[in-house]
C-alpha cells in the first residue's frame, strides 16, 4: 500500500534535483527564444528563401516527436567529432524544439497587432527599423508573455524526456531512487507532485503576467 | 544504410509501426470519450464534484506524461493494478489525453449560442435531449480544428511509451539500432518517417475540418 513515510522521505532529495529539471528548462528557453526570434526574423522576410527555410525548421521540430529529436542529436554528435557534456547537448536539443514553437507564438503575437498600428508609425515618418523596435516588438512582447509561459511549462514537463539519454535531472533521479527503494509507487508520486508544484506555481505567475498586461 | 537490414528487421518494424497506430487511434478515441465525459460532468455536476474533476485536470496536465507512465506502469502493482505494457501504455494514453479534450469539449460547448439552448428549453425539450441535439451537434464542430490539433499531439507522444517497453516503432527502431549499432540512420530515419506522418495526417486534418465547418465561413 501507499507509504506516506516513504514519499516524504524520497520528496526532499527529488526536490534537489529538480533543481537540474528547472535549469534545463529555463536555459532551454532561453536558447529557444534567441532561435525562435531569428526564426520568426527570416519567416516574415521578404526572401523567399528564408521564409522557405524557417517554414521547414518549424514543421519538422513541431512534427517529430522531442524524443527521437534528442536520440537523433544525442548519436548525431560523436559522428560529426564534437565531444559536448550530455547536459548541454540536451538544452541544446530542448532549445533548438521550443525554437519553433516560440517562433508560431512570436508570428501570432505581430499578426495580432492593429495594422493601423504599423501604418500610423509609418505615416509619421518612422523608418522601417524604428517601426520594429519602437512599435511592433513591445507590444508583441507583451502580448505573448502569457504563450511563452505556458511555453516553460511545456518545456519543465518535457524535460523529464532528457532522463532517456542519461542525464541526472527529476526524472533521473527518481527512476534511481525507485530501483534502491523499491517503492516506485510512492517516489514517482513524489517526482509527480513536485513537477506539479513547479507548474502550478508557473500557471500563477502566467496569470498575473496576463491580469497586468489586460490592464 | 543498408537495405539487407531493413528486410531483416522490415517485419519487427512493420509491428511496431502497427503498434503505434493501434496505441494513438484506441488512445485518442478513449481519451476523447473520457475527455467528453470529464466535460459533461463540468457542466451539470454538483459543486463538489466539478471541484475533484477539476483537480484531476490539473493533475494530469501539470505532470509529465512519461511520470504518469511510471506512476501507472511501475508504482500500479504495488496497489494490485498489474498490467501488460501495451494496455499500460494505453490506459496512460487515454488518462493523459482526457483532461485536454476535456478543456477542448468545454469551449466548444461554451461557443454554443446561449438562445439556441434557451430555445430549446423554451419548447420544452428535456436536458438529455439537448444535450444530444444542441450542445452535441453545435458544440462538436465548433470544437473540431482543436480535437484535430491535439490529436496530432498524441502521435508524438505515443513514441515516449517506449519508454516503458511498449513495442511501439521507436522500441523495435532502438532494437533494430542496438543489435546494427547504425543509432543515427535508424532514428534519422524515424524522425523523417515521423515528419511525413504528422504533416500527412494534419493536412487530412484540416481537409476535413474545412469540410465540416464550411457552413460557418461567411461567403463573400
Amino acid at each position: 500500500m501507499f507509504s506516506f513515510a516513504v514519499f516524504l522521505e524520497s520528496f526532499w532529495p527529488l526536490f534537489w534535483a529538480a533543481r537540474y529539471t528547472l535549469l534545463i528548462s529555463v536555459l532551454g528557453i532561453g536558447l529557444g527564444l534567441v532561435i525562435g526570434t531569428l526564426i520568426c526574423a527570416a519567416r516574415l522576410s521578404p526572401y523567399p528563401p528564408l521564409r522557405r527555410f524557417a517554414a521547414i525548421w518549424v514543421s519538422f521540430l513541431r512534427g517529430v516527436p522531442l524524443l527521437v529529436q534528442l536520440l537523433v542529436f544525442y548519436y548525431t554528435l560523436p559522428v560529426i567529432g564534437l565531444d559536448v557534456p550530455p547536459m548541454v547537448a540536451a538544452v541544446v536539443t530542448v532549445g533548438i524544439c521550443a525554437s519553433a514553437y516560440i517562433s508560431e507564438i512570436w508570428r501570432g503575437a505581430i499578426a495580432a497587432l492593429p495594422k493601423g498600428q504599423t501604418e500610423a508609425a509609418v505615416a509619421i515618418g518612422m523608418n522601417p527599423r524604428d517601426v520594429w523596435t519602437r512599435v511592433i516588438l513591445p507590444q508583441a512582447v507583451t502580448l505573448s508573455l502569457p504563450a511563452l509561459i505556458n511555453e516553460l511549462i511545456l518545456l519543465v514537463k518535457a524535460s523529464s524526456l532528457v532522463s532517456v539519454v542519461g542525464i541526472l535531472e527529476l526524472t533521473r533521479a527518481s527512476q534511481a531512487q525507485a530501483a534502491t527503494t523499491f517503492r516506485p509507487l510512492e517516489v514517482y508520486i513524489a517526482a509527480a507532485c513536485i513537477y506539479l508544484l513547479i507548474n502550478l506555481c508557473l500557471a500563477a505567475l502566467g496569470r498575473y503576467l496576463e491580469h497586468r498586461t489586460a490592464a | 544504410m543498408e537495405w539487407s537490414i531493413l528486410q531483416q528487421y522490415g517485419p519487427s518494424l512493420l509491428k511496431g509501426f502497427g503498434n503505434t497506430v493501434l496505441c494513438w487511434a484506441l488512445g485518442t478515441v478513449f481519451g476523447m470519450a473520457l475527455g467528453l465525459v470529464i466535460a459533461l460532468i463540468q457542466r451539470y455536476a454538483p459543486r463538489w464534484v466539478t471541484w475533484i474533476v477539476q483537480a484531476y485536470i490539473e493533475v494530469i496536465r501539470g505532470t509529465p506524461f512519461l511520470v504518469q507512465l511510471f506512476v501507472l506502469y511501475y508504482g500500479g502493482p504495488l496497489v494490485g493494478l498489474r498490467l501488460d505494457a501495451l494496455p499500460a501504455g494505453l490506459l496512460g494514453l487515454t488518462i493523459y489525453g482526457s483532461p485536454y479534450f476535456a478543456e477542448i469539449f468545454r469551449s466548444g460547448f461554451r461557443a454554443v449560442p446561449l438562445g439556441q439552448i434557451e430555445a430549446a428549453r423554451a419548447i420544452g425539450m428535456s436536458e438529455l435531449n439537448i444535450v444530444r441535439r444542441i450542445l452535441l451537434p453545435l458544440g462538436l464542430v465548433s470544437a473540431l480544428p482543436a480535437l484535430v490539433n491535439f490529436s496530432i499531439i498524441l502521435t508524438k507522444e505515443t513514441v515516449i511509451l517506449s519508454i516503458i517497453t511498449v513495442p511501439e516503432l521507436l522500441y523495435q527502431v532502438q532494437r533494430m539500432s542496438a543489435e546494427t549499432f547504425r543509432y543515427l540512420e535508424a532514428n534519422l530515419v524515424l524522425a523523417l518517417f515521423f515528419w511525413g506522418l504528422v504533416e500527412a495526417i494534419s493536412r487530412v486534418g484540416h481537409r476535413m475540418e474545412a469540410r465540416i465547418t464550411k457552413h460557418l465561413i461567411e461567403r463573400t
